[in-house]
């Protein structure tokens, strides 16, 4: 019984939505409330898929999206490991105290977060008033809505998402074959590379993935620190629909990104079931 | 090495965070500048009808979305830990996983289809606003409770349940009085996962809500969008200091 209303859950709440806007992606926009009608209640074609890749308009942003996303996991992971390390070093009393303190920034909210970095970094936020007090800079360096600026914000965000997981697998690993490598003389940096990074591969790949697939879609960050005119994936699903107020081809952009990230979703799954 | 990089890493962390929390208590209109010290932005957000509203708003949304992913989450960890293989269960799984890694707008925008075409059907949900936001978060906050109660389960491993089987005790009376009260302190750590996230979304919020449900994130994100105020400093510092406690006290009562 309990069986039969878990998934209820999950067919009402996770499959059907996915499904809805798979069948919305193929309708066709219509004035009125909601703004489409169901393919089978018109006679007029639907244009969202050659709308989605008639011009590079939409396939640019999807390339920018994944490029994004990539360097935020890839910088995400490169970061959670030597801190995870640097934690676990620590004697076993203080190491919550630690990870207590690595995740409380984040319980401020990330808005907020965000908010905090475009008064670091505008034009007269207060790095640029710091420089120039400072006689290094003359006039303000344009940092906000710059690509670095999004890429603070990017791993600002999701550096939790790799931390976590990874703290957690480290943690959990067998400490002798390390130990055993070292006392057979090898570097630091040596039984790192041949005994840890082998050892955690699997739940490295998998907090590589589970920032990846949801910053490929990442919609605030970059509206509030990106460029202006760096178009991501997020950013085309949400200005189709609120702006546009295309729901047809909002939909049909969100199932070109979730066909561009089922392999990875489905690889993240097999690694989490391991 | 390692410290290295978990001191620089803590510095990015906390950097902003420190700053917004010092110039909180600045005097000055211009967010990060330092006017002299002030109490004002701490009187302001007192006297802030509109994002008292929003935040009672959110809190409400949190702990009723918190609870249903509690129920949910929970009752999709055990069949997952327990219920062995059954048919579909690779679809099961991959379902109650999706939510965690699916992006936001996906999410957002596939779940008010589902509302919208709901409604048309059924004549329910009546339009958008809290109840369509309360579930969009549940079903996300649900996920992560069913990871979080799935991994207590298996941890534990079946020797308790079993035995309680072997002595004679109805499936139920084991869920009650053995699987319960172990997983306890999951679901509580559970519900405190969701109701962060529920607190902390902007996107599901603004497709699944409509315009009488704004919640605190969605009306700050329109703030910030014209950029940050020394009132949004004040709000952080408050907000840091009950999570702090609320963190200080979970690890001091761990021992």
């Amino acid at each position: 019984m309990i069986r039969t209303g878990a998934a209820g859950w999950l067919a009402l709440l996770v499959a059907a939505p996915l499904l809805v806007v798979l069948l919305v992606a193929f309708a066709v926009p219509h004035d009125g409330l909601p703004p489409f009608l169901l393919p089978w209640l018109t006679d007029a074609p639907n244009e969202s898929w050659s709308l989605l890749t008639a011009d590079g308009f939409f396939l640019g942003a999807l390339m920018r999206s994944l490029w994004l996303a990539l360097l935020t996991a890839a910088l995400c992971v490169a970061l959670s490991y030597p801190m995870a390390l640097g934690i676990l070093r620590a004697v076993p009393r203080a190491r919550p105290w630690l990870v207590g303190v690595c995740v409380l920034p984040f319980a401020i909210g990330f808005v907020l977060r965000m908010g905090a970095w475009i008064g670091l970094l505008r034009d007269s936020g207060l790095v640029n008033r710091a420089l120039m007090a400072a006689g290094i800079i003359i006039d303000p360096l344009p940092m906000l809505h710059a690509w670095p600026a999004l890429m603070a914000g990017m791993l600002h965000s999701y550096l939790p998402f790799a931390l976590l997981p990874l703290y957690a697998a480290l943690a959990a690993r067998d400490r002798a074959p390390e130990e055993a490598a070292a006392d057979l003389g090898a570097a630091p940096f040596t039984v790192f590379r041949t005994v840890t990074l082998p050892a955690s591969a699997a739940a490295a790949g998998a907090a590589f993935l589970l920032v990846f697939i949801p910053a490929a879609g990442e919609f605030v960050v970059p509206e509030l620190l990106g460029p202006p005119d760096a178009l991501l994936a997020g950013r085309a699903i949400w200005q189709e629909f609120f702006q546009s107020r295309d729901w047809p081809l909002a939909a049909a952009a969100s199932v070109a990104l979730l066909g561009v990230l089922l392999a990875p979703i489905m690889l993240w799954q097999r690694l989490e079931r391991r | 090495m390692t410290r290295a990089v978990l001191a620089l890493g803590l510095v990015f962390l906390w950097a902003p965070v420190a700053l917004m929390a010092v110039f909180a208590f600045s005097d000055a209109r211009q967010p990060f500048v330092w006017g002299g010290f002030s109490w004002r932005w701490f009187a302001a957000l007192a006297d802030n009808p509109r994002m008292q509203e929003a935040a009672l708003l959110s809190l409400g949304i949190a702990a009723g979305a918190a609870t249903l992913a509690v129920l949910a989450g929970g009752a999709l960890g055990w069949v997952l830990a327990r219920h062995g293989a059954f048919r579909g269960r690779m679809v099961f799984g991959a379902l109650a996983a999706a939510p965690l890694v699916l992006p936001e707008v996906v999410t957002g925008l596939s779940l008010l289809l589902l509302f919208v075409a709901l409604e048309r059907a059924t004549g329910w949900p009546e339009g958008r606003g809290v109840l369509t936001i309360l579930l969009a978060h549940a079903s996300l906050g649900a996920a992560y409770v069913a990871v979080v109660v799935q991994a207590r389960l298996a941890g534990l491993g079946r020797m308790l349940e079993d035995a309680a089987a072997d002595l004679g005790a109805a499936p139920a009376t084991i869920l009650r009085t053995i699987t319960l009260p172990l997983i306890a302190p999951s679901l509580l750590a559970g519900w405190g996962l969701a109701f962060m996230l529920s607190l902390d979304d902007v996107v599901l919020a603004s497709f699944t809500g409509g315009p009488g449900a704004t919640t605190l994130p969605v009306l700050l994100f329109s703030q910030m969008r014209m950029g940050p105020t020394p009132e949004a400093n004040a709000l952080a510092l408050i907000l840091l200091l009950i999570a702090a406690l609320v963190g200080a006290v979970a690890l001091l009562l761990r021992r």
